[in-house]
């Protein structure tokens, strides 16, 4: 693994201390398409940031450069005083960014809790010889971390599915496992993309309330990409626009339900303009 | 919607296998150790043993056992295909070649060694040997994984073929390897010392308690593969095998993870090779052929990939059938027929059609695992459900 300390070291400072998370001037290309095109973007603590833009604006890319899957052809991002553009996804995942997907990818033929326990995998420290020889600190180790997995599982509200294979959930339950197994990370940062798709009205709420809850009782940021507006514009107090890989605008749910270019993004696009 | 499967499978322990394992055990070492030997056994059961299962044939089945074992945590376990396993029987074979034989008459090194002290040649303790091929295979499963477990599955695959090949032929043609010869070549080399076991040496026909020994080597390594499984490096094997960008998305570290998969397999095959040296009492480069590790990959798959039971039973099954139980078979089929049919040239095209009969009508293998069986029926699950979905869309 690549490492230069200097760079780890390295204070953004000014832009303010609260940041948790600082993306500056990302771009990435696929070939000739400027999926994402020098976007900034800063996660403060403890808050709800969204991220909203039509289809293909490139919000999803810019998660996957966040998380590491993608490196991004400019720019960098800090966490806290860490440069980790070049850190691999599981480090990344390690010092506490964790992310649910657009199209739910659970273990389908893990458990509840097995999928949780996988999460804990980089915090966990037995070896394969404690393994194999089931010491003590092992054992200890284990059912701390499956009554932690319980507790998890019980806070995302899919407590009575440990045992079951996450495929045979119900597609809201799976939602809800996927944010579960993506808090059993330990993270700073939370990335959910679209994370209501596919509910109704009643569950999004359900959904919002259980989002404010994490953030009010867990030191936690939540980084949003939503396409339902009512959730987006309920929860967020910041909002991000991204339209053709390009930030349009950025700034208070009022502020963005009345910009013009963000309206004019989103006409002529009917798939979002029906929600 | 599927019912509940997750459960029992979770909670229903392990232990108890260790009692059924250690009876089943007992009676295959009762039976070619003392009941075979007895003069009062009815000549038709000792002809009928001898015929359809002799002792040096279980006990090569219980090699198949052990490396099948190994390959299970490769293949089963991580997911990763390995089309190149007997590279590692190869290593361990010449580690016991190496460290427990004359082989290198001009030295006289002798550690515990089960021949007397003034014998030429590397004699180390078969125990601390059966160790060292473990290791070493491990350390050649990590190289050769290391910059291979990046490549798309399908690379792999051909990655590890290759290393299937190029080993066994560095040893064949070991001779004058730069200058050093460092196997005999297609002479081989003949006889490795005996197994110290306490107040007996065990040679190479002292079948009962070989197989004796193999069955807790087997042992060793279902024990290895039940326990890995069910902690953190089992689970993140798991994850891998479904879903590797999921995977390193919540942490797992993707290449140790796969690493660690080759290595513990190909230390089983270190294990295997140095228990068939002893059990053939040499080590000859012609018998690790590109054949067996496909014969090792149809095992795992046939007999249920990720269960270790199921895994024991293909490799019991398939080793038989190869070394003995078809040729057993002919003869009697020819004798009642009085037909002259050469059966064993068949046995590959026997092979070939169980495995297509398989896949088409029991693709998770005779005792599979409760996942990989869910795993292997999902694509069918997923053709049906995407009919009903144009179905209602056509509505
Ligand atoms: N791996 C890739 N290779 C090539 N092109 C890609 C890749 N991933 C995304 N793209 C392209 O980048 C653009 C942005 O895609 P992205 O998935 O980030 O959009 P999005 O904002 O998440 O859209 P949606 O709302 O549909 O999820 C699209 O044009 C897409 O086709
Ligand atoms: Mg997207």
């Amino acid at each position: 693994m690549r490492k230069s300390p200097w760079k780890r070291r390295r204070k953004w400072g000014g832009k303010g201390v609260n940041n948790l998370l600082v993306a500056k001037n990302i771009s990435v290309a696929f070939g000739g398409l400027l999926a994402v095109n020098d976007v900034s973007f800063d996660i403060p603590k403890k808050s709800i940031v969204s991220l909203i833009g039509p289809n293909g604006a490139g919000k999803t890319t810019f998660f996957n450069v966040l998380t590491g899957l993608y490196k991004p052809s400019r720019g960098n991002i800090l966490f806290g005083d860490q440069d980790i553009t070049d850190l691999p996804p599981h480090k990344i995942a390690e010092i506490g960014i964790a992310r649910t997907f657009q199209n739910i990818r659970l273990f389908g033929l893990m458990t509840a809790q097995e999928n949780l326990l996988v999460a804990m995998h980089s915090h966990l420290k037995s070896g394969v010889f404690a393994t194999i020889f089931r010491t003590k600190r092992q054992r200890k180790e284990e059912s701390e971390a499956v009554d932690k997995a319980q507790a998890i599982l019980d806070f995302a509200g899919v407590g009575r599915w440990t045992n079951e294979y996450a495929r045979n959930l119900s597609y809201g339950d799976q939602r809800r496992l996927e944010v579960a197994r993506a808090l059993a990370l330990e993270p700073k940062v939370l990335l959910l993309d679209e994370p209501t798709a596919g509910m109704n009205t009643q569950e999004s709420q359900v959904f919002i309330d259980f989002i404010n809850k994490l953030v009010a009782e867990r030191d936690i940021a939540v980084m949003l990409i939503e396409h339902d507006m009512k959730v987006v514009m309920s929860v967020s107090q910041r909002v991000t626009v991204l339209d053709q890989g390009e930030k349009i605008a950025e700034g208070s749910p009022d502020q963005i339900r009345s910009n013009p270019r963000v309206i004019e993004a989103y006409l002529g696009k009917p798939k979002v303009a029906r929600k | 919607m599927v019912k509940s499967t997750g459960t029992s499978n979770l909670t229903r322990s392990n232990r108890n296998w260790i009692r059924g394992y250690s009876i089943a055990a007992l009676v295959m070492f009762i039976t070619y150790q003392y009941l075979l030997p007895w003069e009062g056994l009815p000549l038709g059961i000792y002809d009928g043993i001898n015929k359809w299962m002799p002792p040096a044939a279980l006990n090569e089945s219980l090699v198949y056992v052990i490396m099948a074992l190994g390959l299970n945590i490769i293949v089963g376990y991580a997911g990763l295909l390995d089309l190149g396993y007997v590279a590692f029987w190869a290593i361990g074979g010449y580690c016991a070649g190496w460290f427990m034989s004359e082989f290198f008459y001009f030295l006289n090194i002798n550690f515990f060694g089960s021949v007397p002290a003034e014998s030429p040649g590397i004699h180390i303790n078969f125990w601390l040997v059966l160790l060292i091929g473990g290791l070493v295979c491990a350390f050649f499963g990590a190289l050769i994984g290391a910059p291979t477990l990046r490549l798309k599955s399908d690379y792999l695959a051909l990655v590890t073929l290759g290393f299937g090949e190029i080993i066994p032929q560095v040893f064949f043609n070991g001779e004058d390897f730069f200058g050093f010869n460092i196997s005999n070549g297609t002479k081989g080399i003949v006889r490795v010392d005996p197994i110290p076991a306490g107040v007996k040496n065990l040679g190479p026909f002292d079948f009962g308690w070989k197989l004796l020994l193999f069955i807790f080597l087997a042992a060793v390594m279902v024990f290895i593969s039940l326990r890995l499984r069910r902690g953190r490096l089992g689970r993140a094997w798991l994850a891998v095998r479904e879903d590797e960008l999921a995977a390193s998305m919540m942490g797992v570290p993707l290449m140790r993870t796969k690493l660690a998969a080759y290595a513990i397999g190909a230390f089983s095959g270190g294990l295997g090779g140095v228990a068939f040296a002893t059990h053939v009492d040499g080590v000859y480069a012609e018998r690790f052929n590109f054949a067996i590790s496909i014969f090792l990959v149809a095992m795992v798959v046939l007999g249920g990939m990720g269960n270790v039971w199921g895994v024991i039973l293909g490799a019991f099954v398939l080793s038989w059938v190869n070394g003995n139980g078809l040729a057993a078979f002919g003869s009697v089929y020819n004798e009642t027929f009085g037909t002259s049919i050469d059966f064993t040239s068949f046995t590959f095209l026997l092979f070939g059609l169980v495995l297509i009969l398989m896949m088409l009508f029991k693709r998770e293998g005779f005792v599979p695992e409760s996942r990989m069986k869910l795993l292997m029926h999902e694509s069918e699950l997923d053709e049906e459900e995407s009919v009903e979905k144009k179905k209602k869309v056509g509505r």
